[in-house]
């Protein structure tokens, strides 16, 4: 089943084209990537998908429904969750508080609820104190459990955003340059992760610029340059595309090193 | 607050220690003559309106220059019910409440789509124009002139008719405000105000609606600055519309910042010392306004998160696993 479906998204800046009808489809559990060269399009491409902004045209399924033009929150609230290539943690709260607050989508209660604070808030309460120890397990952060999510070093500021994200039982994770400013331990530690969310049957779809990453990871890419997509296959078929080479090595290179 | 399993002695820095607290300058005032038992009146009302406050520049993070207004409307609510029509002062109080909550949604609506300065602005606006409001409508505000014969706080026929004995309900009313203000912010509902104040974007993401969620902090500090103000217009019998002037504005910020903005506590100890410290200083005379000022920006300097965050100089227990983590970050 297609998990998320793009049809022909065309996105207009004045003269400019950021995305010129990019279409593709993304089954469910699959882990897929978009890379391009920088300026090529993939973060308007996010944008659009997320519901962060409108396409000019064309449309977006999730799940078979048309979700292009709904407000983002709507748009997360349907399960399509995404992190952002700048990490946008809650930097004053601690990294325990940053993933209870993941859970917003799946839990319920508003002012009254808590006020009264009848049972099932307080089951829901201590399940979503149970899962987030889950969490903090799963993404190796509980030994900062207790940290404000600031002082964190970078690599793993990126792993608490995905566990947030995860907080929220996403159907489909968009992930805009998890690696991007990572080493190669730290990136080595996010690719574990998000192979290992994707084994548990979330489709993953990622932004990327690090080649490497993509290659050992991804089960579909999609190159886009230009606003166009060049070219949509295995990591086998696009290592050997020959607009791809072109595209980021220029034609000289082969996309191995 | 934010990890589940509160330990004891959270408990005690954030509840024993504090409630203590309270009643200990509550006790002080009791004892005390008539002009310390107002002063520390106004402070658990002020207290009432930053706990309110906190809600929306806190927790939320958006600035609100028109919360007076809320208070306004509170105080001429119960002024009005109470003197003109004999109302019961609580009956008035719960009105007046929920006439706040109602028309703060409904300004609040249009005005919150607003960011920033904007926002700020357009609060401020609000505040004066209720100001405006309240001396120009003289049929029912009498203007400059305001409104007395407001009678004091009571049920039925019991009256409290000595300052102390409102004291001391301004002051469980203050810990009731502050009760409910921590049970809203251990919640869902809280975590969605602080994810607001921590990424707007971020909080999209998580499927939280900004621009409701926004609103309802809104309105909840709307309704704790509509008690705040009945409360006043009680307790001193007189309202006037330079009570609930832009005074009153700089006066709750100065509380907030100066106690600490988005904390629990740091709202009731910035009403306290902002109440307190110009008549500790009267003794000064022409220097008292200097010494303020002095005493207001150094505490803005050596305590930059307010008062209450001046707590993390006491030593505080750690478990193994915070200590092994600060190591390895």
């Amino acid at each position: 089943m297609t998990v998320l479906s793009v049809k022909d998204v065309t996105v207009r800046f004045g003269g400019l084209v950021a995305n010129d009808a990019i279409s593709f489809d993304v089954s469910e559990g699959m882990l897929a990537a978009v890379i391009g060269p920088n300026g090529a399009g993939k973060t308007t491409l996010f944008n659009v998908i997320s519901g962060a902004m409108a396409p000019t045209s064309g449309t977006v399924r999730f799940n078979g429904e048309v979700i292009t033009g709904l407000p983002q929150y709507e748009v997360s609230q349907k399960g399509l969750v995404r992190t952002y290539q700048l990490v946008q943690l809650f930097k004053d709260l601690s990294v325990r508080a940053n993933i209870m607050t993941g859970f917003h989508r799946v839990t319920k209660g508003g002012v009254l609820a808590a006020l009264l604070r009848p049972r099932w808030f307080k089951e829901q309460e201590a399940r979503i104190a149970a899962r987030t120890e889950e969490l903090l397990d799963f993404v190796g952060l509980r030994a900062v459990a207790d940290m404000e999510a600031d002082k964190l070093p970078y690599g793993q500021q990126r792993l608490l955003e995905v566990a947030r994200a995860l907080a929220a039982e996403p159907r489909l994770l968009l992930l805009d340059e998890p690696a991007a400013g990572l080493n190669m331990q730290e990136t080595a530690a996010l690719a574990d992760v998000i192979q290992r969310v994707n084994s548990q049957g979330v489709a993953v779809v990622l932004v990327e610029h690090d080649m490497q990453l993509v290659m050992q990871i991804a089960q579909k890419i999609v190159v886009i340059d230009f606003g166009r997509k060049i070219a949509e296959g295995d990591p086998a078929q696009i290592k050997a595309h020959p607009e791809v080479i072109a595209a980021y090595l220029g034609g000289t290179e082969g996309l191995d090193d | 607050m934010t990890s589940p399993n509160i330990t004891s002695t959270d408990s005690m820095r954030h509840v024993v220690i504090p409630v203590a607290a309270v009643l200990a300058v509550l006790g002080i005032a009791l004892s005390s003559s008539g002009y310390v038992v107002t002063l520390i009146g106004f402070a658990a009302i002020y207290g009432v309106f930053c706990t309110g406050l906190n809600f929306f520049m806190g927790y939320t993070g958006q600035a609100s220059f028109g919360q007076n207004a809320f208070a306004a409307l509170g105080g001429y609510g119960s002024a009005i019910l109470t003197a003109n029509y004999y109302w019961d002062p609580v009956l008035a109080l719960l009105v007046s409440m929920v006439l706040s909550g109602v028309i703060a949604a409904a300004v609040g609506y249009p005005t919150l789509r607003l960011r920033g300065h904007y926002l700020a602005m357009a609060t401020f606006a609000l505040g004066l124009i209720t100001y405006e409001i309240s001396i120009e409508w003289n049929s029912l505000t009498q203007g400059y002139m305001g409104l007395s014969g407001i009678p004091p706080l009571g049920i039925g026929k019991y009256e409290l008719v000595s300052e102390k004995h409102q004291l001391v309900v301004l002051t469980l009313v203050m810990l009731v405000g502050v009760w409910v203000s921590v049970r809203l912010r251990d919640s869902r509902f809280g975590r969605a105000l602080r994810a607001i104040a921590g990424s707007e974007a971020a909080a999209n993401a998580l499927g939280i609606n900004v621009a409701r969620y926004k609103l309802a902090a809104f309105v909840v500090a709307a309704v704790y600055a509509s008690v705040a103000g009945s409360l006043f217009a009680h307790f001193v019998g007189f309202i006037s519309p330079e009570v609930f002037g832009a005074s009153m504005v700089i006066l709750s910020f100065t509380m907030l910042y100066l106690g600490g903005v988005g904390t629990t506590w740091g709202p009731i100890i910035g009403a306290l010392i902002v109440s307190l410290l110009p008549e500790v200083l009267r003794g000064l005379k022409e220097m008292q306004d200097v010494v303020y000022s002095v005493v207001l920006i150094a505490i803005l300097i050596f305590a930059p998160r307010g008062l209450s965050g001046l707590s993390v100089l006491f030593p505080r227990k750690q478990t193994g696993q915070t200590k092994q983590a600060e190591k390895n970050a």
